[in-house]
């Protein structure tokens, strides 16, 4: 126990570090990203010099996703990483204008560490990859891909588009979204039966499940596919739905971990799975990069007790992005340290209370 | 308390997710009750095959009786619940905790229940047209006169995505069992009561426990698992609002039982003896709290319309919520927050017309609506509605409501819309062969039947059989020459 608390105390230094080491960056004038340049000036304190520790965010005001529709996008991009080749990362716009984040490496360097965390033996290095989950603007398609290279692997991928089955839900056609559901699911099995030595796979829990079942239909199963490591996340990922799944859609042969992640974030890891937590599912931010606390629901800047109940706020310190704290559309247990993971957690995530009856989710 | 699991083809199964279901009135836990995941259901529905063969071990004429006997249990006996037992007493006072039935009008619905289960014979006997039992079974076979027909099931399996608010509803799933196809229950969240306990039932009458699934789930679970059950049942049935009628409509795996919008017309021949009619409309709209489908919800004449509603506001206006285990408590309590006061601003609103007219509020000592920590009352509302194009005139409310509404004899049909129940009460050939063509009306009674006075032998909302069974051509012999 002494070790996790010592572990505890340098990651809290090595965030407090990293902290000032990204404020410096994104509000020096030659370095910083238009955007936070110009809104520095109305902060009230300059980051500069009055950001010594991770909790002097907590000066900042609450960011707002709003600020992340419509252009121009490159207000986002740093000064000193400007001359990069960038992407756009969209996350919503069935209707409307989506959120947008401009990422340049990000999404490689959270790959790369997630990577770190997969078990070598459930997701053997150089197995190819089936990415079955939404495609197009919201590019996770590459951020899949780059784990699979980054593993010595290669992608094969489904096209999905998870606006389109919103748009057909909300007009109340459930039978074209479970037709195009059925669509997406006919693409993967053909990838699974091509030759094609797939491995691992990424997914939805829902795809996941109708892929499942498809293979059970047609008398095999996910494990027989050869398929030995699975990553899926979503707040449909649930402690039920994950013994689900192991007990009955996978076997004992399919390794499947729980990620919770978005646009924003990048993606945090589940906690190994262990008997003993009853299935409970245990988030942890790839630290320092990205933070996530629980916070009361009344006081954002208020970290509840552990095993208290509170929104998920998160921030995002990275050089290409900065974020000092965004309120997530999902609430959870704070969780304690873990030794692989030596700083907080989130439990249980679900959608925030007050916006659970008018969010759709797990649309595909 | 009880923890009650979710049944999958007869096998208990604990989820990771429950939800506690709670005494609306005291707030006191009754019982901790296992959220299903759609997974469960879309993965046990692959095996419904096998809950068919395990009823086709028994005779239907086998399973009627089981069924019989099971009627026994349901309503005298302390049966399993869960980890715990319900005797019946605990039942009518569980159910009622949860839906705000008054705990006598549960009793009443047991016995409904029982009513049924007792006399299945002759309701499948009325609904099969007297069809021998083995035609269903075997697929096919000889009648009396001689020919040959056949009647294939639709399914291994018929899924019922239940309501929450009326358990009289549960009589409609009864004969699925006894026609040997698996019963798939997604119970509303306030009523797990009658299917686990018509489990038990069945289960110590002998019917195979491998026959029946359980998915319970709270409010936000409803729509994935009903989902499911419609998704993957080849023949359900699912109660809801015009929403869910409108979005089903047309789909021959699915039978959608909406609002009843049941109505009484008083024809010209008798409406100027209104007043000996009075409890027959009374008794209609105010039976069952006027919770259920079938309670009237609109009275339909040429004329005296503002007599009739001013009679019926004299009587149900006063009557007020006494406690759900008092005898003679008449009103059920709202558990779902924010539902009466939603139904009652409606009301409202619709009374800013000039041609409705509240008739209810002058007999009435405080407001329709009653307002408690964990729940709410609408008192009886009777509206007097002159105009039959006015929105008012036909709509329904899940607790005594009614409007009077003034229309010439001539437009009853074609300004009354859909109506489940419709009493007629005339003895003009000309207006009762009008309701006889009229496919708006379902159930239809001519003469003096109150709106609740159902006879189990007839079809509700459609024969079931048709539903279950499809008529097919089937020959074991070439055709006689022609």
């Amino acid at each position: 126990m002494s070790d996790l608390v010592t572990q505890t105390a340098e990651s809290k230094a090595a965030l407090d570090a990293h902290t000032v080491e990204t404020v410096q960056w994104h509000f020096n004038p030659e370095t910083g990203s238009p955007f936070w340049l110009e809104r520095a000036g109305d902060l009230g304190f300059d980051p500069l010099t009055e950001v010594n520790s991770f909790e002097d965010l907590k000066k900042f005001p609450l960011f707002e996703d709003d600020w992340l529709r419509g252009g121009p996008v490159r207000r986002w991009v740093p000064k000193g990483l400007a001359d990069k080749p960038a992407y756009v990362f969209e996350t919503g716009g069935t209707t409307g204008i989506p959120k947008s984040r401009v990422v340049i490496d990000d999404f490689r360097i959270d790959y790369e560490m997630f990577s770190e965390t997969l078990p070598d033996d459930a997701f053997p290095q150089g197995g190819n990859w089936l990415m079955l989950g939404p495609s197009g603007p919201r590019r996770l398609r590459l951020a899949v891909e780059h784990l699979a290279q980054c593993r010595g692997g290669i992608s094969f991928c489904v096209d999905l588009d998870p606006r389109w089955v919103v748009k057909l839900l909300k007009k109340g056609k459930t039978q074209d979204a479970k037709d195009y559901a059925e669509h997406v699911i006919d693409q993967a099995m053909t990838i699974l039966e091509a030759g094609h030595d797939i491995k691992c796979a990424f997914s939805t829990p829902k795809l996941l499940e109708a892929l499942a079942l498809r293979l059970i239909d047609n008398g095999s199963s996910i494990a027989e596919t050869g398929i030995t490591g699975i990553f899926c996340g979503g707040t449909e990922f649930t402690p039920q739905w994950y013994r689900f799944a192991r007990e009955e859609l996978l076997g004992p042969d399919v390794y499947i971990t729980p990620t919770y992640g978005n646009t924003l974030m990048g993606l945090a890891c589940g906690k190994p799975f262990d008997p003993a937590d009853d299935y409970k599912i245990t988030y942890y931010a790839p630290q320092p990069r990205a933070i996530v606390e629980v916070v009361d629901f009344d006081d954002h800047n208020q970290v509840v007790d552990y095993g208290g109940t509170g929104r998920v706020k998160l921030y995002t310190l990275t050089r290409e992005l900065f974020i000092p704290g965004f309120l997530e559309r999902d609430e959870g247990e704070r969780e304690e340290p873990h030794e692989k993971y030596p700083w907080d957690g989130v439990s249980s995530v679900r959608p925030f209370h007050v916006f659970a009856k008018t969010t759709t989710v797990g649309v595909y | 308390m009880i923890d009650i699991p979710i049944v999958r083809w007869g096998e208990p199964y604990e989820s990771m997710e429950k939800m506690e279901v709670v005494h609306f009135e005291t707030g006191e836990t009754l019982a901790t009750m296992h959220e299903a995941n759609a997974g469960l259901i879309r993965m046990d529905m692959r095996k419904a095959r096998l809950a068919r063969e395990k009823l086709r071990e028994f005779s239907i004429t086998e399973l009627v009786e089981m069924v019989a006997e099971a009627a026994d249990y349901y309503v005298d006996d302390t049966l399993p619940l869960g980890d715990g037992e319900q005797s019946p007493d605990d039942f009518c006072r569980m159910q009622s905790a949860t839906t705000g039935l008054p705990e006598h009008m549960c009793r009443f619905n047991m016995t409904k229940n029982a009513f049924v289960m007792k006399h299945m014979h002759d309701i499948l006997d009325a609904l099969t047209r007297g069809l021998p039992y083995e035609i269903l079974s075997n697929g096919y076979g000889h009648e009396d006169r001689g020919v040959m027909v056949s009647y294939q099931a639709n399914c291994n399996a018929a899924g019922w995505v239940l309501p929450s608010n009326s358990p009289g509803v549960h009589t409609l799933w009864l004969p699925v069992i006894p026609l040997q196809i698996g019963l798939v229950l997604k119970p509303g969240p306030q009523e797990p009561w009658t299917p686990y306990r018509m489990y038990e039932a069945f289960a110590k009458a002998g019917i195979p426990r491998e026959a029946i699934s359980i998915y319970p789930g709270g409010t936000a679970k409803g729509p994935e698992l009903g989902g499911a059950v419609l998704e993957t049942c080849e023949r359900s049935v699912i109660f809801g609002g015009t929403a869910t009628i409108e979005r089903y409509q047309g789909n021959p795996r699915v039978s959608a039982h909406g609002p009843g919008f049941s109505k009484i017309f008083l024809g010209d021949d008798k409406v100027d003896d209104w007043e000996k009619y009075i409890d027959l409309m009374a008794d209609s709209v105010f039976v069952n709290s006027g919770r259920s489908c079938i309670s009237c919800s609109g009275i339909w004449a040429s004329r005296h319309t503002e007599e009739i509603a001013d009679a019926l506001a004299q009587r149900l206006g006063p009557i007020a919520p006494l406690p759900m285990g008092d005898p003679e408590s008449g009103l059920a309590a709202f558990t779902i927050p924010g539902a009466a006061e939603a139904m009652s601003a409606q009301i409202d609103d619709g009374c800013t017309s000039d041609a409705v007219t509240e008739m209810t509020a002058k007999y009435r000592d405080g407001d329709r609506l009653i307002t408690n920590e964990r729940c709410d009352f609408l008192r009886p509302t009777v509206l007097h509605v002159s105009d039959c194009d006015d929105p008012m005139a036909n709509t329904e409310y899940m607790f005594p409501f009614c409007s009077v509404v003034e229309c010439p004899q001539d437009q009853f049909l074609a300004k009354s819309g859909y109506t489940l129940v419709g009493s007629v009460l005339t003895e003009d050939p000309a207006l009762s062969r009008e309701m006889l063509d009229a496919t708006s009306v379902d159930r239809l009674n001519i003469g003096e039947v109150k709106t609740i006075q159902l006879n189990w032998l007839q079809p509700h909302e459609g024969n079931i059989i048709d539903f279950l069974f499809r008529a097919r051509a089937f020959q074991d012999a070439p055709p006689p020459p022609h």
